[in-house]
């Protein structure tokens, strides 16, 4: 059987859902927590453009707004105040995994060839909807949780959250468009008082043990 | 157009900004005020509920019994975590502590005011939304103390929670997707579409949808594997909050998967929801089993006492026997009342000996004169032991489960009860009833920090009492209403 011919919008849908891919690749192996910031806030640049392609093809207006959002805060605000937070510390390298760039990237692409085609294997055949991205976007979702998993520095696991959340964004934009908008705000949200978490974890733990690895983050257990 | 339900959205909200703006005094009025009549009002539900199919108002809120039954634990629990909280901070000394004080009122208000929105929203993305807010405004009030501690369970609960919650909205995602092959691209996920539909939603999407909602909501609910966050938390937020977390928090998530479950059942057939329900049940019942036999913090033992809990709810939905639904959901009611009276009881401890360490606790009962008592019935309450609620839930779930084919499930679930059982009334009757040195009594004294600490822990055990001896005929009939509303599979 042959598969007709993917439309515009399922093409752009699928390119940018493989950037976004790509960047959380490029992420699992930059050994400088600036330069993961930096990617991750290329990536939601990168988001603002399918949710513009999306509004712009599906003529929902409301996700001009969704896009202005993530704009001013995935690509600017959230980034920003990681920096900033960063600059304080004296630390620059992401903490050391008990992996080393070669193995990481290698579970990381065996986990996303798992979640491509787990979601491949539900047989959706759609024309209106683009399942190719929706694959994809889960296969972003665990690549984050291997980067969350894998790094034991706490900036990380904190852009490994943030990245999680673009992942599930690109699935929402591409089959789930009509969505209530709150929805995504909600999440949007959540990052940000992560981050205000973060930055209180930061002060609190850094004046006393000047590192940002989890390991110091022990005191509870049992 | 149901003005109740309406009211129930707009008081809590009102009184969340009204106390971010006032001084202390008028905040805690306030406060108690805004959960009694919150939870009055979710009460007048009760009998609208049974006799309707559903109470609604607008298209956005839509109440059936399923969600009177979570409303009536969870606005409960803010009417007396309100009065609690009046005895148990301290009076503010300085500006740190005024501001201290105003973002804790104006936190407690927000963080009721999305769980009571959780259950009466129309849909399984405005549920979403409700659970996100929950985690928004329970993160900063688990982070408000501003020790290592609290900043160390905070990130914790912070980043698995939302983590948690990214899984459940890609299966709020999923289950969209299942949805446009009947509804078209662009539908809201309100439930009567959904449950009237569903039987025509491709099956594999929908498995997928329902295992991601009970992984991500799980997160929240304390289920095991993804529990982690929750012992954390529940021990380093302050004791008001540690009782929404447990009593009524876990149970709001509960409701979310029920959701999922039940248009799953439409869907699947009832086999696969339930084995999945089951499989993360028994790993819950198991570990916190193990783990509540080496607690040595008051909290933390009160935090896996939760996990228990949670996994005993999930397995009661695994049986097939109506009874045993029944009996599940007035779990949710009795847990509520029980954890948040034990916690209350914890706070009070905590607060007359400065320690959560059982073995530095001594002589609870002769110390706290009322606090004390009510503290050991609370956990015998919570161990299942009668005249309370969660003996008599815990006897429906299991006679439902015995007359399940498979009653090797209720059999385990006995004996990982009792072993719980003894983990929980073991330590915490021990080190409640053996008599304090004379040092100790010297230098603490007898008597109740706080009047209010007092009328809080009554009022719970009042509420899991009754449940117990005679559940009143209407809360009988609701509970009914809601079990025969997660059974229909077609």
């Amino acid at each position: 059987m042959a598969h007709p011919a993917p439309s515009t919008f399922t093409g752009a849908a699928d390119v940018i859902a493989v950037l976004v891919l790509l960047t959380e690749f490029a992420m699992l192996r930059a050994p400088l927590l600036r330069s993961q910031v930096r990617l991750y806030a290329f990536q939601s640049l990168v988001i603002t453009v399918l949710a513009i392609v999306v509004a712009a093809t599906r003529h929902i207006d409301e996700l001009y707004v969704l896009a202005a959002l993530s704009f001013v805060l995935k690509v600017v605000i959230v980034p920003k105040i990681v920096l900033r937070l960063l600059s304080n510390s004296e630390v620059a390298l992401a903490g050391s995994s008990a992996y080393g760039v070669a193995t990481m990237t290698l579970i990381a692409i065996a986990v996303s060839i798992f979640g491509f085609f787990s979601i491949g294997a539900l047989h959706l055949q759609s024309t209106a909807l683009p399942s190719t991205a929706l694959a994809i976007s889960v296969a972003v979702v665990l690549v984050a949780f291997v980067l969350i998993i894998l790094r034991s520095d706490v900036v990380s696991q904190a852009i490994g959250f943030f990245s999680l959340e673009n992942g599930v964004s690109v699935a929402s934009l591409v089959v789930a468009s009509g969505l209530p908008l709150i929805v995504d705000v909600a999440f949007l949200f959540d990052l940000l008082v992560a981050v205000v978490v973060f930055g209180v974890l930061m002060r609190v733990h850094q004046g006393r043990s000047k590192t940002l690895s989890t390991d110091s983050l022990d005191r509870l257990k049992g | 157009m149901n003005a109740v339900l309406i009211a129930i959205v707009v008081i809590p909200l009102v009184s969340t900004i009204v106390t971010w703006w006032t001084p202390l005094q008028a905040s805690r009025v306030v406060t108690v005020a805004s959960g009694i009549a919150v939870f009055v009002l979710s009460l007048t539900l009760v009998p609208s509920a049974t006799s309707h199919t559903f109470l609604a108002a607008g298209p956005a809120l839509r109440a059936d019994a399923l969600s009177v039954v979570f409303l009536v634990p969870t606005t409960f629990l803010y009417a007396t975590t309100a009065i609690f909280s009046v005895g148990y901070l301290h009076p503010p000394s300085g500006d740190a502590g005024k501001r201290y004080t105003r973002h804790f009122y104006a936190g407690l208000n927000a963080f009721c005011w999305a769980m009571a929105v959780a259950p009466i929203v129309n849909g399984l993305a405005l549920l979403w939304v409700a659970i996100e807010v929950t985690t928004v405004v329970s993160a900063l009030l688990v982070a408000i103390d501003d020790t290592d501690g609290a900043t160390e369970a905070a990130w914790k609960y912070v980043l698995l929670a939302s983590l948690g919650l990214g899984i459940a909205l890609l299966a709020t995602i999923v289950m969209y997707y299942a949805g446009t092959r009947v509804f078209g691209s662009s539908y809201d996920l309100s439930y009567p579409q959904l449950l009237a539909e569903a039987h025509r939603f491709p099956k594999d999407v929908v498995r997928l949808a329902d295992i991601l909602a009970v992984v991500g909501f799980g997160t929240k609910m304390g289920l095991v594997p993804v529990h982690t966050w929750l012992p954390d938390a529940h021990s380093e937020a302050p004791t008001p909050i540690s009782a929404l977390l447990s009593g009524a928090l876990l149970a709001t998530s509960f409701y979310a998967i029920l959701r999922f479950f039940q248009v799953s059942m439409r869907c699947l057939g009832p086999t696969y929801p339930r084995n999945v329900l089951l499989a993360f049940g028994l790993a819950s019942l198991v570990l916190a089993a193990l783990y509540l036999l080496s607690q040595r913090d008051l909290k933390r033992l009160l935090a896996y006492s939760s996990i228990e809990h949670m996994g005993i709810l999930a397995i009661g939905m695994s049986f097939s026997a109506p009874i045993a639904i029944v009996g599940v959901l007035l779990h949710v009611i009795a847990h509520g009342t029980a954890k948040g009276t034990a916690f209350f009881g914890a706070g009070s401890v905590v607060r007359k000996f400065k320690t959560k360490d059982l073995l530095r606790i001594r002589g609870g009962v002769a110390l706290l004169p009322w606090s004390g008592p009510i503290l050991v019935l609370a956990v015998l309450g919570l161990s299942a032991m009668p005249p309370f609620g969660i003996f008599r839930s815990e006897f429906l779930i299991v006679s439902g489960g015995l007359s399940d084919p498979h009653d090797a499930v209720a059999a385990i679930l006995v004996v990982l009860v009792t072993l719980a059982f003894f983990g929980l009334s073991w330590f915490t009757t021990e080190t409640m009833l053996t008599p304090a040195p004379a040092m100790l009594t010297a230098r603490l004294g007898r008597g109740e920090t706080s009047r209010f600490i007092v009328v809080a822990m009554v009022l719970g055990l009042v509420a899991l009492t009754v449940i117990g001896v005679h559940v009143p005929g209407q809360l009988s009939d609701l509970l009914h209403h809601a079990a025969s509303e997660l059974e229909v599979t077609r």
